[in-house]
């Protein structure tokens, strides 16, 4: 019993990643149709933000450290996408095949760039103490960061439905997601829309990228690149542009990863996300929602 | 006649056809304005064109500026409002938020717009998506009446509406008209009849008639020969 407990929310930790991660994907291709392949590029920057931020603080403690460390994460994920947006994205809009090859040719050009700088070694992150101890729930011993990731993950989740329910620039997304044209022709510059998705994109990804650093102690030039991989698969499961139904595979996929991996055998946890995929896309096709929110 | 919108050699290529072969015509302020033709002539096209939503070259005067070259939003703030032929309303939204959407001006002309359609009110927290086609058009109109626009481009409004629907619009219109300059794309020619000043008649990408929609539409042999009805 103690195991499946520790699977389940070690599980739904790991699902809490993903969601951080494919929350925005799915937002920016709801909205603007762009498949964002450098969206692992926010997360490595987020992630290398934090861990260069918190070296740079040596004699200050830890808690105040990584507070601050996370704090520049998200602001420096925001702007990095933010500027993406403005500069690579915009030119390119309704040009697909560009948009591709700008976003692969991006997401590999900042992996070069961080191991050119830090080199391709794991670099260990410190956290609070309390992060790395454990709390016992029905027997099993939970590692305390699972928490946090659930936590963050289910903060980003309400924060994001209440800014797409309550604000104007809310409904412009979720308008925008439905009929973009539409929304030009009520008098609305959409583009700002598109600017502030891929901020709050990049910001939920970089706050992805610390908390990675959390769940593995170190940062790696490859993180952003390998989890990228599994949000997508999050994101086509979900549905193309919803909210909810990435929140729903995000938890599927990190559950069926834990239990495969545990109770078929280490390292088939990979292989049953993608037979899952293939499975929901067959009963599915536009995903377990194939509407927004 | 004075013009709020003159359009001149107007084209529109999507992909390789040519839909809009240097379309010509002024629209005068004040009244409607009926925009006709059979299927597929180009009309939505035009209206499309006029509103930055197709791309399109030549020149589209408004109000004394040249706006071909402008997008589409700055269109709208310059006081162009759009009611689009399949009505557009956002179906996942609530009608109060497909209204809310389109406000532009400090004071909405709410007023207005529940004065015209009553029932959006009593559904105004009903999601857009689950109204009928006819409660979905008043939606689409309310969102242009909003504003105080001084232009209204709106497309075929009555299409797959059962009759009674269709003298609603029709009434709907003629109030509208009242208020604000209107180019109407519309087959029915009942409702053009009942509301329409000026008629323009585009076949196969241009135009091919222009004048007073009575002195059109008493011509029985040139309303066959031009449009293909009666």
């Amino acid at each position: 019993m103690s195991t499946f407990v520790l699977l389940t929310i070690t599980g739904l930790g790991l699902g809490a990643l993903y969601f951080l991660i494919a929350s925005g994907l799915s937002l920016i291709y709801g909205l603007m149709g762009v498949l964002n392949f450098a969206h692992g590029a926010f997360l490595t920057v987020g992630a290398y933000a934090m861990w260069f931020t918190e070296s740079k603080l040596n004699g200050v403690a830890v808690l105040p450290r990584f507070l601050l460390g996370s704090l520049v994460a998200l602001v420096v994920g925001a702007l990095f996408a933010a500027l993406v947006e403005l500069v690579l994205i915009r030119p390119l809009y309704r040009r697909h095949i560009e948009q591709v090859l700008v976003t692969v040719g991006l997401g590999l050009a900042t992996t070069a760039l961080v191991v050119s700088i830090w080199g391709n070694d794991a670099r260990s992150v410190p956290a609070p103490t309390w992060l790395g101890e454990t709390t016992t729930v029905l027997g099993a011993h939970i590692p305390n960061d699972r928490w946090l990731l659930i936590a963050a993950a289910l903060v980003v989740l309400g924060g994001l439905e209440a800014f797409l329910r309550r604000t104007r620039y809310g409904l412009i997304i979720r308008a925008g997601v439905e009929n973009r044209a539409m929304v030009t022709a009520l008098g609305i510059d959409v583009r700002r829309a598109f600017t502030l998705v891929f901020a709050i994109g990049g910001v939920a990804a970089a706050l992805a990228g610390v908390l990675s650093n959390v769940y593995f102690s170190t940062v790696d030039p490859a993180r952003g690149t390998s989890l990228l991989i599994f949000a997508f698969i999050v994101v086509v499961i979900g549905g193309l542009g919803s909210l909810r139904g990435t929140a729903a595979a995000a938890i599927v996929v990190g559950l069926v990863q834990q239990y495969a991996n545990y109770y078929a055998s280490t390292g088939l946890g990979d292989l049953s996300v993608v037979l899952l995929l293939g499975l929901v896309l067959l009963a599915r096709p536009r995903g377990l929602s194939g509407s927004f929110a | 006649m004075t013009a709020l919108l003159s359009v001149s050699d107007l084209h529109v290529y999507l992909g390789e056809s040519h839909i809009l072969q240097g379309v010509d015509f002024e629209v005068a302020d004040g009244g409607v304005t009926a925009i006709l033709g059979r299927n597929g002539v180009g009309k939505t096209t035009t209206l499309r064109a006029l509103m930055g939503l197709a791309e399109r070259s030549g020149s589209v005067v408004y109000d004394g500026s040249e706006i071909a070259a402008t997008p589409t939003h700055r269109i709208v703030r310059r006081g162009v409002g759009y009611v689009p032929e399949d009505r557009d309303v956002f179906a996942g939204l609530t009608v109060e938020e497909n209204l809310r959407l389109a406000e532009r001006d400090e004071e909405p002309r709410y007023d207005l717009v529940h004065d015209l359609f009553p029932e959006l009110k009593q559904r105004a927290k009903q999601p857009a998506g689950t109204l009928s086609g006819g409660q979905q058009q008043m939606v689409a109109i309310a969102r242009a009446l909003l504003n105080d626009n001084r232009l209204l481009l709106v497309d075929e409004p009555t299409k797959g509406l059962a009759p009674l629907l269709v003298a609603e619009v029709a009434r709907v219109l003629e109030r509208v008209a009242e208020l604000t300059t209107v180019v109407l794309v519309e087959q029915n020619l009942g409702v053009v009849q009942r509301v329409a000043r000026h008629a323009v008649v585009i076949d196969t990408g241009r135009v091919v008639h222009a004048g007073p929609a009575r002195d059109l539409l008493a011509d029985q042999a040139l309303v066959h020969r031009l449009l293909g009805v009666g």
